[in-house]
């Protein structure tokens, strides 16, 4: 895809002629990564934070960049404004209910994204069996692992962390077994 | 698209509905032959740039398959369940059908699966049958479909495949490091690893480039035009002969019968939902397992008010389903398992049922990896792995890499009580009855599930896995291999069509595709659908020519 073109311009692959590989790479149309947008269209300042602070829970930054680095809530956002537009309600509920769960815990305490580390992963250990935390993670992963076009994974960093490549074509060997296989 | 524009309301010699895998063998074979066709497929008609390296449009949004959001279908395990909504089954969307994003496995039929029955006896419960055609009646067909669409393998290389008439058109694509681990494991415990044979093209063929192992593969569409959908392959040809037309939108909602119950073509909505009546001398079905079926039982009239081809009931019963089970292994090295083709060895050494088991049952074994990046993270990781956190993120960095698995394809018993039916109440966003499915499997499946689901972990095992997870085979997830549901036969009583899917109830109404199949073989049923393509193709040309289909 237009994201490597550069990676497999060099070397010879399999049985594919690199006249086809160009000639399929050249259409391929699609955005690199998207534009980084300055507002959110569906979720509130407010619970955007306490979202990011979930998501980063789940993929924090350490070795690498975390889910808030790779703009994984600019992609929860646009989900929910395009192809997930009907779990809208699914975020509205759900995050009512982390909120009552979080009074509980930590009385007095303000919103999500306030409280400490320790604090955070307490609540994300009380309602992790929930469904909403389901999606919650769902989206956060392919925020962090999904295609740069749709707002998240910016400069490819989740792909980067697990080792995978978006590429018009490969050559073999492909990983250490093949390889010694050939010898 | 390319082709002639013919006219409704005068009658094309065949009118195919359903241009998938078998609808596009179906529409280059009748046009070849001198015949005036006409395609009517739903879904669009796409090509190759219309494609993308895009997981989160292909794995987790209907990118090319059927949508539920427009097209809902309930599910329920067992006659007292409640039917919910579920994607119960799943098809490719488009000109080619389920070609166009398949894995590409081609596996043919052993000779033993046309006639498991008389080997084994009956299985109570069941409709365990015979087919009505031998290994021998299909073996030219099988040999045509790979030489047409373009098939890579190497015959002799599984002791156990039934005779071929000859060598695949193209050498076998190289093994991956799965396939190099897989291939020494099976060895060292005296079995026999061999080349997947694929519909994707390990050499230039027909105009067409070679796989340049992108590995975007399975449920993507190929923008080398190297996986052998019937889109890039025979629908070209079919549109070349100046005699096929491929309408792509339409949908097909009722099949006409005249005065003397004969088929006499098809109304459809065209892409801006305008109701459209296609005339026929012939009209062919080629819309699958799970659509063929209700299209029938949409298409009821006075003189068969059970719907079209039902006259016995049967119409959408013994629906057999894509049964199997994964296990996956971590490895010291890296496999880079993402890159290339899914599958590049396997076995059929646990392939024939056999009695001293204790059940019916078998299957073939392969290995592959099974996800992309996101659907990895989500749930290819062992159990003992935290599902969030930094020892999360951490594991994702060595086993996306790491990891493989063996999957198994089995036997799937053919039962009455499995089925498509209308569901009364849930309408489609044309307004037409929803699908409703009711699928639990034989106690004997599961047994040889758990049984197969014990060899793979043998295999990782001996291949020196330093971990092994298996993945849960009670959860049969969404059906993609869509079989049985209009059963072949001799006997009318007990099946829909005869050997070459002419219904019994209208003679020149035919049902070619998945919903043909009797038995369930071992899966990987696209071969088979595309031989029983050629088959009845050839015949129809044969009886048309011939004035028999008046
Ligand atoms: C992700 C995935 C991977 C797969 N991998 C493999 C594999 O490796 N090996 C294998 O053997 N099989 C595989 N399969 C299964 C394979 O796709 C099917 O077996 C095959 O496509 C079935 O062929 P068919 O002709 O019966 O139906 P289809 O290919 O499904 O064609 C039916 C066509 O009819 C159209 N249609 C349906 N109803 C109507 C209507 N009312 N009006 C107009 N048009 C209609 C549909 O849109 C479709 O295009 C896979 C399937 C999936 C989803
Ligand atoms: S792996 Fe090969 S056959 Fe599959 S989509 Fe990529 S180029 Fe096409």
């Amino acid at each position: 895809m237009g994201l490597s073109r550069r990676d497999w311009v060099f070397g010879s692959i399999g049985g594919a002629a690199w006249a086809d590989v160009l000639a399929a790479a050249q259409h391929a149309h699609e955005s690199a990564e998207a534009r980084p947008t300055a507002r959110l269209a569906v979720l509130d300042r407010a619970t955007a934070a306490d979202v990011e602070a979930l998501a980063e829970q789940i993929l924090p930054s350490g070795d690498g960049p975390g889910a808030r680095e790779v703009g994984v809530i600019w992609f929860i956002d646009r989900a929910l404004q395009t192809f997930d537009s009907d779990r809208r309600a699914d975020y509205r509920d759900g995050m009512a209910e982390v909120r009552r769960v979080r009074v509980k815990l930590f009385p007095g305490s303000a919103s999500v994204a306030a409280l400490s580390d320790e604090q955070q992963k307490q609540l994300v250990r009380s309602i992790e069996t929930t469904a909403f935390f389901g999606l919650l993670r769902q989206h956060t992963v392919l925020g962090f692992l999904g295609h740069p076009k749709y707002g998240g994974n910016r400069g490819q960093a989740g792909w980067k962390h697990i080792g995978f490549e978006s590429r018009m074509a490969f050559e073999h060997p492909f990983g250490y077994y093949d390889a010694r296989g050939r010898e | 698209m390319s082709g002639p524009r013919f006219r409704h309301d005068e009658a094309v010699d065949f009118l195919v509905i359903g241009v998938g895998a078998a609808g596009g063998v179906m529409v280059k074979e009748l046009s070849a032959a001198g015949y005036s066709v006409v395609g009517l497929e739903q879904g669009p008609y796409l090509r190759e740039n219309d494609y993308s390296h895009d997981e989160i449009k292909y794995y987790f949004r209907p990118g090319l398959t059927n949508d539920p959001k427009t097209q809902p279908m309930l599910y329920r395990r067992g006659e007292k369940d409640p039917f919910k909504p579920f994607k119960a089954v799943e098809y490719g969307r488009q000109v080619g059908g389920g070609s166009v994003h398949f894995t590409g496995n081609y596996w043919r039929f052993h000779e033993s699966d046309f006639h498991e029955r008389s080997l084994f006896g009956e299985i109570p419960g069941t409709g365990f049958a015979d087919w009505p055609i031998r290994y021998a009646d299909l073996e030219p067909y099988y040999a045509k479909a790979e030489r047409e669409l373009g098939v890579s393998g190497l015959s002799g290389a599984n002791p156990f495949e039934a005779p071929r008439s000859g060598p695949y058109p193209l050498p076998p694509m190289p093994a991956k490091s799965s396939g190099v681990l897989f291939e020494r494991a099976a060895k060292k415990l005296g079995l026999h690893p061999y080349p997947a044979p694929v519909a994707i093209l390990s050499q230039p063929y027909r105009g067409r480039p070679a796989c340049s192992n992108c590995g975007m593969c399975e449920a993507f569409g190929c923008e080398m035009r190297a996986k052998s959908s019937t889109l890039v392959s025979v629908i070209p040809e079919a549109e070349k002969t100046g005699r096929c037309e491929i309408r792509p939108g339409s949908y097909v909602r009722k099949i006409e019968v005249d005065a003397r119950g004969r088929a006499a073509g098809a109304i459809y909505y065209d892409a801006s939902r305008r109701e459209i009546f296609q005339r026929a001398k012939v009209v062919v079905v080629c819309a699958n397992g799970a659509e063929t079926p209700r299209l029938l039982l949409m298409s009821k009239s006075n003189r068969f008010p059970q719907g079209l081809a039902n006259s016995n009931g049967l119409v959408g019963k013994y629906l057999m389903w894509d049964l199997g089970c994964f296990t996956c292994g971590l490895f010291e090295h890296p496999l880079n398992e993402y890159k290339g083709i899914q599958v590049t060895r396997l076995i059929h050494d646990y392939y024939r049922a056999d009695p001293k088991r204790g059940f019916y049952g078998g299957g073939g074994i392969d290995a592959r990896f099974d996800f992309q990046p996101a659907s990895f993270a989500l749930d290819g990781l062992p159990p003992d792995v935290p599902k969030w956190g930094a020892e999360y993120k951490k594991a994702l960095a060595t086993y996306f890499t790491h990891t493989m698995g063996l999957l198994s394809h089995a036997t799937s018993l053919a039962m009455e009580k499995n089925r498509v039916e209308l569901d009364p109440d849930v309408k489609d966003a044309w307004g037409l009855p929803a699908m409703r499915v009711t699928y639990d499997a034989h106690p004997d499946d599961m047994k040889s599930l758990a049984w197969l689901q014990d060899r793979e972990a043998e295999i990782l095992d001996a291949a020196g896995a330093r971990k092994i997870w298996r993945m849960p085979i009670d959860d049969y997830g969404t059906n993609r291999h869509l079989m049985g549901t209009c059963r072949m036969g001799t006997d009318p009583k007990q099946s829909v069509v005869n050997a070459f899917g002419r219904t019994h109830d209208a003679p020149n109404l035919f049902l070619v595709d998945g919903s043909n199949f009797v038995t369930s073989a071992r899966q990987q049923p696209t071969a088979t659908i595309q031989a029983l393509a050629y088959r009845t193709a050839e015949h129809l040309a044969g009886a048309a020519r011939r004035g028999e289909l008046g």
